[in-house]
């Protein structure tokens, strides 16, 4: 008993201040990127060459951030001049037309449709259905119920069951195996429901575009009201996404 | 002893035709011989070359890797029976390539795909069928027998796949585990994708194993291209492996105590994973390594300040593990009752089906990458032998949690000062035509290994991927024999296997 309140004691209170109070992630983090339009288009156009995602077009200078993996290829190569990236890991948007990008977003409180909030600002219960992909963006939307990022206290909770679900939330590139899952999943979710892409996989196929076995994109199956990009968004992306676009 | 196996070095380029090319009988003769003197299976896969298909195996023994290959048969005497370890092997060439092992003893699908090789489907399924159906599973017979299916969406935020018990009452006394769910092709666009995609594919096979399989890309290639990294980046590499493990087994440690609904060092250990998982993205500016790891070095280096700030941050986390694991595992008596003889796997079930990493290391085998075919900087750690004997819950709790402590300290150990590494060029290098390698590393899971085979004009052949877990999942089953079915979330937490690294 002793050992549990020392412990206690030495693990203090962990969890944040947001969104009242900003948060600053590591230098490194590579959010919204910033787009120099005056870059040289010979530069513009080296950086769409190497660019693992092709997700650069040269000629209007704007990056896809849902086929974007926010790997730097591109603000390494063009030692800042084209691509560099900002610490801002508000990125997500409700039309995915508006993830691409020269580095401006609409607002996505603006963009959220009224009758969302109206319904789920309160309570938000969410379903996951993980989808082929590699793991990491389940891992770093299951970080939200840690003390540090405590969803719960949004009124916002990952359920065991579509049918106490407002909402799912999918990652992954949905594989030919995991199609008819999801699909009943979504079957299985009393209407109104929300649809949330979270990650480049979902949103786009992601690092797997190209293969047979995954599909392009969430939106080519189900009516999607909210992307989140990343590879994986951080957690405070996913929050930011929550968190705008539901209260 | 001559086996007729080529002896070769982990991570060295080998010329593929000095590669001993046997008739299949003796490939298979040779094989038995070196698996019945210790010998385990590090690789058996199939490929095509000149329009005929070949088999390739890698074996190990002692400090020693052994390859050789042949020209497929349609069918062979499968070597399961002899030789537990091929037994996911052979079912994976059957599923890619049409090649029916004769004999095996439980041939079904893995993934669930047709082979390319448009050759009749060695298991009579339709794949315009979206769903693994068309599946029997292994059934128990008896009035008072009942089956349990969960999956493949499961109730928490995790990946999905479906578990068949057959139980009688609450003992089980089969699990049958069928994957395949998270298939992405991953094989096959290594091999036709454009080489720029290539470190990102490898870094986004398993998500939470990003830097082991980053590495054992980068060695491979590093290999055939005769590039050599240097000591900087070797000893980041070496850190962020080890900073993956720590983010891992802390997290599952807590994922543990949350099963047993003790919940004070549930939510440390979920906060201190998280803290883990910050000093990655300190380092390369992603959680999970992304973006680190590229075919000749890395990508960021780390400079005094980083270094300070790393020293720190691991020494308070430390002492605070430190104390979590007392409470989880020492002085709390509730919870090693629940631990203690849950889902045990003894040591000769566990040679039997050729365990590795920490489930291994919980059943009394010793076998660690990382002291046997060192890579980076582990040949100077001197990483101890290490194993418990119970292979039971506790026992992989306790490795776990000792592996922690242990990676904290070599971390610290390294960080002696500013790292710098030279800038990695941003293409992929030219690879030799002809060559192969075989790269292995010591994961948090347990032993990656990724094989590499060119062809006459340096373009990639076969790239070969092997996860920890494709060794690994019937040691799950195993532990749930006759045990609770309500032990199912301790026993699977205390493995916590992938399921997009088995399937691909
Ligand atoms: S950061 Fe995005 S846009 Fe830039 S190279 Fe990487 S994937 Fe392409
Ligand atoms: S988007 Fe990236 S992090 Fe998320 S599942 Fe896909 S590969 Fe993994």
């Amino acid at each position: 008993m002793l050992k549990i309140l020392f412990n206690r004691l030495e693990q203090g209170y962990r969890t944040n201040n947001y969104p009242k109070e900003k948060i600053t992630l590591f230098p490194r983090y590579r959010g919204l990127p910033s787009i120099h339009q005056d870059a040289p288009d010979d530069l513009a156009r080296q950086c769409a060459a190497a660019c693992p995602q092709d997700a650069i077009d040269a000629d209007r200078k704007v990056i896809d951030m849902g086929r974007c993996i926010f790997c730097g290829t591109c603000e390494r190569l063009s030692k800042g001049k084209f691509v560099s990236f900002t610490g801002n890991f508000e990125i997500s948007v409700s039309e995915k037309k508006h993830l691409i990008t020269d580095g401006t977003l609409p607002s996505l409180a603006e963009h959220s449709k009224k009758h969302f909030k109206k319904l789920f600002g309160r309570s938000l219960q969410l379903r996951q259905v993980s989808a082929a992909g590699c793991n990491a963006c389940e891992a770093d939307l299951n970080v939200l119920a840690t003390p540090f990022f405590d969803l719960a206290r949004f009124g916002i909770n990952f359920v065991a069951s579509p049918r106490h679900a407002d909402a799912i939330v999918v990652t992954g590139p949905i594989s030919r195996n995991m199609k008819t899952a999801l699909l009943q999943t979504y079957e299985a979710t009393p209407s109104p429901k929300v649809v949330i892409a979270v990650g480049s996989c979902a949103i786009t196929g992601g690092p797997f575009r190209g293969s047979g076995e995954v599909t392009e994109g969430l939106d080519t199956l189900l009516p999607v009201d909210l992307f989140i990009p990343g590879c994986p968004p951080h957690p405070m992306t996913n929050l930011h996404a929550l968190l705008r676009f539901f209260k | 002893m001559k086996t007729g196996f080529l002896q070769i070095r982990h991570s060295r380029p080998v010329d593929r035709n000095r590669i001993p090319d046997l008739s299949f009988d003796e490939f298979r003769k040779q094989a038995m011989e070196i698996v019945k003197n210790k010998g385990k299976v590090v690789h058996f896969f199939a490929y095509e070359e000149n329009k005929a298909i070949r088999l390739m195996a890698v074996l190990r023994t002692d400090h020693l890797l052994h390859v050789a290959g042949c020209k497929a048969p349609e069918s062979y005497p499968s070597m399961s029976r002899e030789c537990e370890p091929f037994h996911m092997f052979e079912r994976e060439i059957a599923e890619q390539y049409g090649i029916r092992p004769e004999g095996h003893p439980w041939l079904r699908m893995v993934r669930y795909h047709p082979n390319c090789q448009d050759r009749p489907d060695v298991f009579g399924n339709d794949y315009t069928k979206d769903i693994p159906g068309n599946y029997d599973y292994y059934s128990v017979q008896g009035e008072e027998i009942h089956e349990v299916a969960v999956g493949p969406v499961h109730a928490g935020v995790i990946e999905p796949g479906h578990f068949r018990f057959n139980c009688i009452g609450e003992r089980v006394l089969n699990l049958e585990i069928q994957l395949g769910y998270q298939h992405r092709g991953v094989e096959n666009l290594l091999q036709t994708a454009d080489p720029k995609r290539l470190p990102i594919l490898a870094e986004n096979i398993a998500g939470d194993t990003t830097i082991g399989h980053a590495l054992c890309m980068a060695q491979a290639m590093e290999a055939i291209a005769g590039m050599e990294t240097d000591q900087g980046a070797g000893i980041i590499r070496t850190i962020a492996l080890e900073l993956e493990r720590l983010a891992n087994h802390t997290g599952d440690l807590g994922a543990l105590s949350g099963d047993v609904a003790f919940l004070p060092p549930a939510n440390y250990c979920g906060r201190m994973r998280g803290d883990f998982l910050n000093l990655s993205l300190l380092i390369c500016g992603n959680r999970f390594g992304k973006g680190l790891v590229r075919p000749g070095g890395v990508r960021f280096s780390i400079d005094g300040e980083m270094n300070k700030n790393l020293i720190n941050r691991l020494g308070e986390l430390k002492n605070q593990m430190i104390n979590v694991i007392d409470l989880l595992l020492i002085s709390t008596p509730s919870v090693r009752s629940r631990f203690e003889d849950c889902g045990k796997v003894g040591k000769t079930d566990a040679e039997y089906l050729g365990l590795v990493g920490p489930a291994g290391r919980a059943s009394g085998i010793p076998y660690d990458v990382r002291r046997v075919f060192p890579t980076e900087q582990y040949g100077k750690l001197n990483i101890p032998e290490h194993a418990e004997h119970t292979g039971d819950v506790y026992a992989r709790a306790k490795i776990r949690a000792d592996e922690v402590i242990q990676s904290i300290d070599i971390i610290l150990s390294l960080l002696t000062g500013p790292i710098a590494s030279k800038e990695v060029p941003a293409a992929v290098p030219a690879l030799q035509p002809s060559a192969f390698a075989v790269s292995l590393n010591e994961a948090w899971r347990g032993e990656v290994s990724h094989c590499l085979l060119t062809d006459a004009d340096g373009r990639i052949l076969r790239y070969k991927v092997k996860d920890p877990s494709f060794h690994n999942w019937n040691g799950l089953s195993m532990a749930l024999r006759n045990t609770g079915i309500s032990d199912f979330p301790l026993n699977n937490k205390s493995f916590n296997l992938s399921y997009c690294g088995f399937d691909l």
